[in-house]
């Protein structure tokens, strides 16, 4: 038994188990907590789950509608976590996305050049205005010490209704609500129009496209940054203690600015996918779409390291997706999914307890032995 | 003499920490008992017990020979104990008497305090102890000693016959520990009982009848003051042999290397912190910065460091003026620092040894190839500095927050001196470090000026400046009051600049 507790292998393993039990504890906790109550509203928790699981993963299609509900909560739950490493709470995503989301429309539909021009263009253009819009809450903090909570809300504010001023008036398609479609050299593939390994036939009938790569190679190099370079050591350092930071010539203003407006970047590309991937184009905002709110819970029960991101997307994808298919065939009320998600928020949260519990039941049973 | 205190079997356990272990005390009446112990030995975790602010997890406690149970300072005062905390608990904008009196006011109908009747029974209680205060005078414009006394008076006002006075020593110039020493031994001829906290040997034979002495929570033993030498209490706080003198040769101070001039500075509350100082440093010296707490020192090593800007004067190093220059370009130009407060400066505690090993230097070869940490030089890094500093840790992956604190002391130190830097700025090298890791880091220190670097050792502790420097310079209010010779200099001397008597600055 020693010898099985001391291999490498456990070694290397505990404290992915340690970081990987609060939110998995936390999901079935919300699940069971969910299913109780489906019960007291006549539901059978049972069939609503298994409906849950196969309209999110029951064919190769309806895992791939999963993904496409995932794919901007990949990136506004980068953006969340990557300014969290640096210890700033940007809940300015909403803003961001509808940055990167309008600067898609417009650069999309209004240049014009061949697709391996236009698409890294408007790209650009949307890390551009996404390093704006989170930036400019970086400089504000870094150098007046505005707290960047209030400013990014303002700035979520002030992009909703830009945008959709926008979209009234100068980048509107007239007779639509909505900014007119974008060329198709801006616009990015679908996975059934792929000749590839008989996409054509696995991808028939889910819209997902390859933002969903983008979006998986973007959560790369995000982990590359923070763990392999020295702008991630720096950040992460500015992170967990500023003071010591600076004693090691580390400046904190600049890495403070650069992680926001890295964060806004990355909030952006998610707004981005819905314009060149998705939708085409950008409709007006009748409010928030959320996507940037609920990055925030992704990098909360994510851990806030891109593959937990992205683990963390894909149940919240699921559980978005699932919520119109439980109603309509196991009459389960929407609300219930929206319960389940606030319980495993509260629960990632309050992590905190959780593991004083873990920990208490560990010594117990140390005890015990 | 009847014992006043007993405490039989106190154990008091914080999660991961016994910090009491068995703890059997006595004191008896009318003696001063020195707790000796090293930081973290749990020297003010049993005082807290005793006085009611923490509970213990099991033992029992007798005052006067009936078992009490002290869940609160109100409690513990009520029984005559009465505590001078570390960290003084008065209210600055006070006077000397409101904040004797406060707890236990008079005052006259309606709650209106009775100014008169304030005063007349502080002069009273200042007189019949002799421990003379200005009961008019704001606590903010008091010096430290002076704050003191009043923390002892308040404590005698609501009737204390026994008196804890944790590390009292701690923020005083020789002088004032002088007079504190003689106002104890009135009160204990005024029947008093004294539990006096410390950490300093000298203290311990210069003051107390009998010593207790503390370590990694457990009592050693008890002993009578007059039949032990200083070696011998050492050894029983260290649980080995140490060697308390410095070795060193006479230094070979060579060209001026470092120079402040005239520095003024603000602290954090935009209030002068700096006013004037000025002071040079040689190649192949150690230049001590004595001076009491508060007087300038954390804001001088920032102000030097780049970590604070300067209101004006003049850094030169090598001959440039960096005055103007960022942290890591004077990290760059070859100087480095051992900050004050390592938890707050000195590491980052969620990283793992081998990048704090790297920290000032984490962007440049071998650690980093362009923007690419080079994890592999990184770790060997760590690894060779963890062998030759000695740092007790399974491996170079630990986070530093796992370290106690003498090793993480000696990260800092192995970084810093990993550099090989022209000018080691040490501050408070030794804060809170047990004694075995204090005469490491004293030889590192000499090491480093031996081999022809210049130091600026910034202490509060007058021995360590004492037995390590070549020239010592005092600050007081932000002024470079005297720099002298160590060779000429006495405690005496030093302590009367400390407390602000200024000779004409010498070079
Ligand atoms: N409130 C507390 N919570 C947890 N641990 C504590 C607390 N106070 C003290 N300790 C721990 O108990 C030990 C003894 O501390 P302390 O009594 O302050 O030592 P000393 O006064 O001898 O320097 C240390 O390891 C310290 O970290
Ligand atoms: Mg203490």
């Amino acid at each position: 038994m020693d010898r099985v507790l001391n291999s490498k292998l456990v070694k290397t393993i505990t404290p992915w188990m340690s970081n990987l039990i609060v939110p998995i504890l936390a999901v079935l906790f919300a699940l069971i907590i969910g299913g109780i109550f489906m019960i007291m509203v006549d539901a059978n928790p049972l069939e609503a789950y298994t409906v849950l699981f196969k309209s999110s993963f029951g064919s190769t299609k309806n895992f791939f509608e999963t993904l496409v509900n995932a794919t901007p909560l990949i990136f506004t739950g980068l953006s969340v976590a990557f300014a969290f490493k640096c210890g700033l709470f940007n809940i300015g995503g909403e803003g961001q996305f509808i940055a990167g989301y309008i600067a898609a429309a417009w650069l999309g539909a209004f240049f014009h050049m061949p697709w391996y021009f236009h698409i890294p263009f408007v790209l650009l253009g949307v890390i551009v205005a996404g390093a704006i819009w989170g930036g400019v809450p970086g400089l504000l903090k870094a150098k007046l010490g505005v707290h960047e909570v209030i400013s990014t809300i303002m700035f979520n504010y002030t992009a909703l209704h830009l945008v959709n001023y926008l979209i009234r008036t100068v980048l509107v398609d007239p007779g639509y609500a909505s900014t007119p479609l974008i060329d198709k050299s801006a616009r990015l593939l679908r996975f059934y129009q792929i000749d590839f390994l008989n996409l054509r036939q696995i991808a028939r009938g889910s819209r997902l496209d390859l933002t969903f790569l983008i979006a998986l190679l973007v959560a790369f190099i995000i982990y590359w940054i923070l763990w392999k370079t020295n702008i991630g050591y720096e950040i992460r350092a500015v992170g967990h203690n500023p003071s010591a930071a600076e004693y090691g010539g580390i400046n904190v203003a600049r890495n403070t600015f650069l992680a926001m407006a890295i964060s806004g970047a990355l909030s952006a590309l998610a707004g981005a996918s819905q314009v060149i991937g998705l939708q085409g184009k950008a409709y007006q905002l009748f409010g928030f779409i959320g996507h940037g709110f609920t990055g925030i819970a992704v990098a909360l029960l994510g851990k806030n390291h891109p593959v937990g991101v992205i683990l963390a997307a894909i149940l919240f994808g699921t559980l978005q997706r699932g919520a119109n298919s439980m109603q309509s065939v196991a009459g389960v009320p929407k609300e219930v999914i929206f319960i389940i998600q606030a319980i495993i928020i509260f629960f990632v949260a309050s992590d905190y307890v959780i593991r004083k519990i873990y920990r208490q039941i560990k010594l117990k049973k140390e005890e015990v032995e | 003499m009847p014992n006043v205190i007993e405490m039989k079997g106190i154990t008091k356990i914080f999660p991961g920490v016994v910090a009491n272990d068995n703890i059997n005390f006595h004191l008896k009446k009318g003696e001063i008992h020195a707790l000796l112990g090293e930081n973290g030995a749990g020297k003010t975790t049993l005082m807290k017990i005793l006085y009611g602010l923490y509970t213990q997890t099991s033992g029992d406690i007798f005052v006067n020979e009936q078992k009490v149970w002290i869940d609160s300072p109100n409690k513990a005062i009520e029984l005559g104990i009465g505590m001078v905390h570390q960290h003084f608990m008065l209210v600055q904008p006070f006077t000397v008497a409101e904040n004797i009196v406060l707890g236990a006011e008079p005052t006259k109908e309606l709650g209106i305090l009775h100014q008169k009747e304030i005063i007349r029974q502080v002069e009273e209680i200042s007189e019949q102890y002799g421990l003379m205060v200005d009961p008019h005078a704001r606590i903010q414009d008091i010096s430290v000693g002076m704050q003191q006394r009043v923390e002892i008076l308040k404590a005698l006002y609501r009737g204390a016959d026994i008196l804890i006075l944790d590390e009292p020593t701690a923020v005083l110039t020789p002088q004032e520990v002088r007079e504190l020493t003689s106002i104890m031994e009135k009160l204990t001829a005024e029947g008093k009982s004294i539990i006096f906290i410390t950490h300093k040997l000298k203290e311990v034979k210069a003051i107390s009848d009998r010593v207790t002495v503390i370590r990694r929570g457990k009592v050693i033993g008890t002993v009578n003051t007059n039949d032990v030498d200083v070696r011998e209490l050492a050894r029983m706080m260290v649980g080995r042999e140490v060697i308390l003198e410095v070795e060193k040769q006479e230094a070979t101070p060579e060209e001026v290397i470092f120079s402040a001039e005239n520095l003024h500075a603000l602290n954090d509350r935009g209030l002068p912190a700096l006013d004037g100082a000025t002071f040079d440093v040689k190649v192949g010296e150690i230049l001590g910065i004595a001076g009491v707490d508060g007087n300038g020192q954390t804001e001088l090593t920032e102000v030097l460091t780049g970590l604070r800007s300067l209101a004006s004067g003049k850094v030169c190093f090598k001959g440039e003026d960096v005055s103007r220059l960022t942290t890591r370009k004077r990290i760059e130009r070859g100087m480095a620092h051992i900050p004050e407060d390592r938890q707050k400066r000195g590491l980052i505690l969620d990283y793992p040894l081998s990048l704090n090993m790297i920290l000032g230097h984490h962007y440049q070869k071998p650690f980093s190839r362009g923007i690419n940490l080079n994890y592999s030089k990184i770790r060997e890094n760590a690894r060779g500095l963890i062998e030759e500093f000695d740092v007790r840790t399974p491996n170079e992956e630990v986070e530093a927050k796992n370290l106690s604190g003498g090793n993480q002391q000696k990260v800092i130190i192995a970084r810093e001196f990993s550099r090989d830097p022209d000018l080691l700025i040490a501050a408070q090298p030794t804060r809170g470090v047990d004694v075995g890791a204090i005469e490491f880091i004293h030889k590192r220190i000499v090491e480093q000026r031996d081999a022809g670097k210049a130091v600026l050792l910034i202490s509060l502790e007058l021995d360590e400046i004492l037995s390590l420097s070549d020239r010592i310079a005092v600050i007081y209010e932000g002024k470079i009051v005297g720099i002298v010779d160590a060779k000429d200099a006495t405690e005496e001397e030093l302590g009367l600049m400390m407390a602000g008597a200024g000779i004409q600055q010498g070079r």
